[in-house]
């Protein structure tokens, strides 16, 4: 276009000004047209998103039977309550934990088939994402029975090296141990696919120029890998964050919160108090303390999506 | 590692390539030595589950070796493959995953379109609360979403709780804010000549979506496809919580609340029921893992 410009101005100049008044036009019918095509989205998020959001802040500010305002009495009732704390910690513990051994796996496991020729790659991806493409409901049973107490596939194992019977859900630490491994045995193989994505895009030279320069590969790893991924890492550090923060499948089926609450997570006792204790505004009090964090959460994500977008 | 600078030097090649053939060969025995170990973990789960499945119940409960079979029998696919109950789980499933999956393609790829290419007011703020949006998980909002329908029910007369269809409100919260913000990146990276140049042959913009967007953007679309069918073929909290009786219900919720009655687990109906469940994800990622790994990664890294 420049050239033809430079070339021909008096031609190209009417033609562009014609161009302008009809663009203009266009642009007039454009924006009506881009609204009907994402009133349906537009009306979706509104209605089934931020609306339940907001409705979800008037429940909790209502007595168990929903007539009467209370303020702040839910939240009042739930800080002095020991459970309530209990959960608090939980959530906490279930979620940090699980998140650091999901990214440290995938990591290590993304360098492993990183490692390998590029022919036999496909093959052990397309195996090791297997947990991940499972519904987490169907493979938690099938680590419910492989936790069994009396007939269990762990146990006759481990009796064979004479280690007892461990009593995988019903011991409050074990439990706690089987509900993070199970969420790591299904988060782990997100974050190696990302990684090896991230991996794959780190260009050979800067690996070339490091090993002429004498590093060794943890010095590779420290000072090519990781800055190269920084970004990648965080985003879906931050994305597990926020899935396994607010994690219900695994909790609910495999200990129900049990033994004795010592499991419950945010979303599993919400669950047993909003629903199976119906007392709907309680419930939704205790769901709401998830969003400080995945509000927190959401804006760093955001932060390094945009900056992603700006680079590009 | 200096070894493979030398090997790139050139003349010195053959005097260090038996030393670095060796090294590289024990990093990759290591390698692979872990990648089986890990390849164990990932897979127990699923092959135990193959492995109960074709064992009968009389079995299950012998104190014999529960990592092989001894006498294997498809009696638990029989029994659940005929019973009614079942297959009952598996039409609503398949019913609500279908119409999901439909329903957020129509939803997600013309929004998707308008945010990509027609600049309009608030078009940047939608899709940055489209991605937001993504990220709000549903044990958030099933508390609020459960009561919004029962006053529904109770303001309008019509029921919708207990009943399989709700789920069809439901699930596009979930699959519509992926779907458009992944369909918003495949749409971007389209050059921008080529509708352009459809524009200038006379093409409306249905047109132009229809003809060359969707066409251009296939790979995405199907991995979109795959990611709407596989949430909702998973979910498992809104039907848990949105339906009871034992004839609306979808397969992971039956599965959970018919199979296991009471303290009385049959473990071997349990596991078949939950590998036929997982089969349908399974098959589809058996076919095509380029599009399921494409819209994962997608995800974060278009945009």
């Amino acid at each position: 276009m420049a050239d033809a410009v430079v070339r021909q101005p008096g031609v190209a100049r009417p033609a562009s000004a014609r161009k302008r008044a009809s663009l203009h036009n266009i642009l007039r019918r454009k924006s009506t047209a881009a609204f009907l095509m994402t009133l349906p989205l537009i009306l979706l998020i509104t209605l089934l998103v931020v609306y339940p959001a907001f409705y979800s802040l008037h429940l909790a500010t209502l007595n168990k039977s929903m007539q009467r305002f209370v303020g702040f009495g839910n939240f009042e009732f739930l800080f002095r309550r020991d459970t309530f704390w209990l959960v608090v910690k939980q959530s906490c513990i279930f979620a940090i934990t699980a998140v650091v051994f999901k990214a440290l796996i995938g990591f290590i496991v993304a360098h492993f088939v990183h490692n390998i020729p590029a022919k036999g790659q496909r093959k052990w991806r397309g195996m090791l994402l297997v947990p991940w493409v499972i519904p987490p409901a169907m493979s938690t049973l099938a680590w419910l029975w492989l936790f069994d107490p009396s007939y269990s596939a762990f146990n006759y194992t481990l009796a064979f090296f004479g280690i007892g019977p461990i009593p995988w859900t019903g011991d409050a630490a074990w439990a706690r141990f089987a509900v993070i491994l199970v969420n790591v045995w299904y988060g782990a193989p997100f974050f190696m696919i990302m990684y090896l994505a991230a991996l794959k895009s780190v260009p050979d030279q800067l690996y070339e120029a490091a090993a002429i320069d004498g590093a060794n590969w943890w010095q590779r790893i420290w000072y090519v890998t990781l800055p190269m991924m920084r970004n990648i890492i965080a985003i879906t550090t931050l994305f597990s964050l926020i899935v396994t923060f607010a994690n219900f499948d695994i909790v609910r089926i495999l200990t129900a919160g049990g033994p004795l609450d010592h499991t419950h997570i945010f979303a599993t006792w919400a669950f047993r108090v909003g629903i199976e204790g119906s007392d709907i505004p309680l419930g939704a009090s205790v769901s709401l303390f998830m969003v400080p964090i995945l509000a927190v959460a959401a804006i760093f994500i955001l932060r390094d999506v945009n900056k992603r977008g700006n680079e590009a | 590692m200096s070894t493979m600078t030398i090997d790139k030097a050139g003349p010195r090649r053959n005097v260090k390539y038996g030393s670095m053939s060796r090294d590289r060969a024990w990093a990759l025995r290591w390698s692979y030595f872990f990648l089986v170990l890990f390849a164990i973990f990932s897979l127990t789960p699923p092959l135990y589950m193959l492995i109960t499945s074709l064992k009968s119940s009389a079995e299950i409960s012998a104190a014999t070796n529960p990592w092989w079979v001894f006498h294997p029998t498809l009696e638990n696919y029989a029994e659940l493959l005929t019973s009614n109950q079942f297959l009952r789980f598996f039409w609503n499933s398949a019913w609500v995953s279908i119409i999901v999956v439909t329903l957020t393609m129509l939803i997600s790829v013309p929004a998707a379109f308008a945010l990509a290419r027609m600049k309009f007011w608030g078009s940047a703020t939608l899709a940055t609360g489209v991605f937001l949006t993504y990220l709000v998980p549903d044990s958030l909002l099933f508390i609020p979403l459960f009561k919004m329908f029962a006053l529904i029910g109770d303001w309008t007369g019509v029921q919708l709780i207990n009943r399989w269809y709700v789920l069809l409100f439901i699930y596009p919260t979930l699959t519509v804010p992926f779907c458009t913000w992944i369909m918003i990146g495949y749409f971007a990276s389209i050059p921008k000549e080529l509708d352009e140049a459809a524009i200038i042959d006379g093409a409306s913009w249905f047109q132009t979506l229809t003809r060359i967007f969707i066409p251009v953007a296939l790979p995405g679309l199907i991995a979109a496809t795959i990611f709407a069918f596989t949430v909702s073929w998973a979910q498992f909290l809104y039907p848990l919580v949105f339906t009871t009786s034992t004839d609306q219900l979808v397969l992971p919720v039956g599965i959970i609340t018919t199979l296991i009655k009471g303290d009385v687990f049959n473990w071997g109906q349990i596991m078949t029921g939950a590998l036929l469940g997982a089969a349908p994800p399974l098959i589809i990622y058996a076919f095509l893992m380029d599009y399921y790994i494409a819209g994962l990664t997608a995800g974060a890294t278009k945009g």
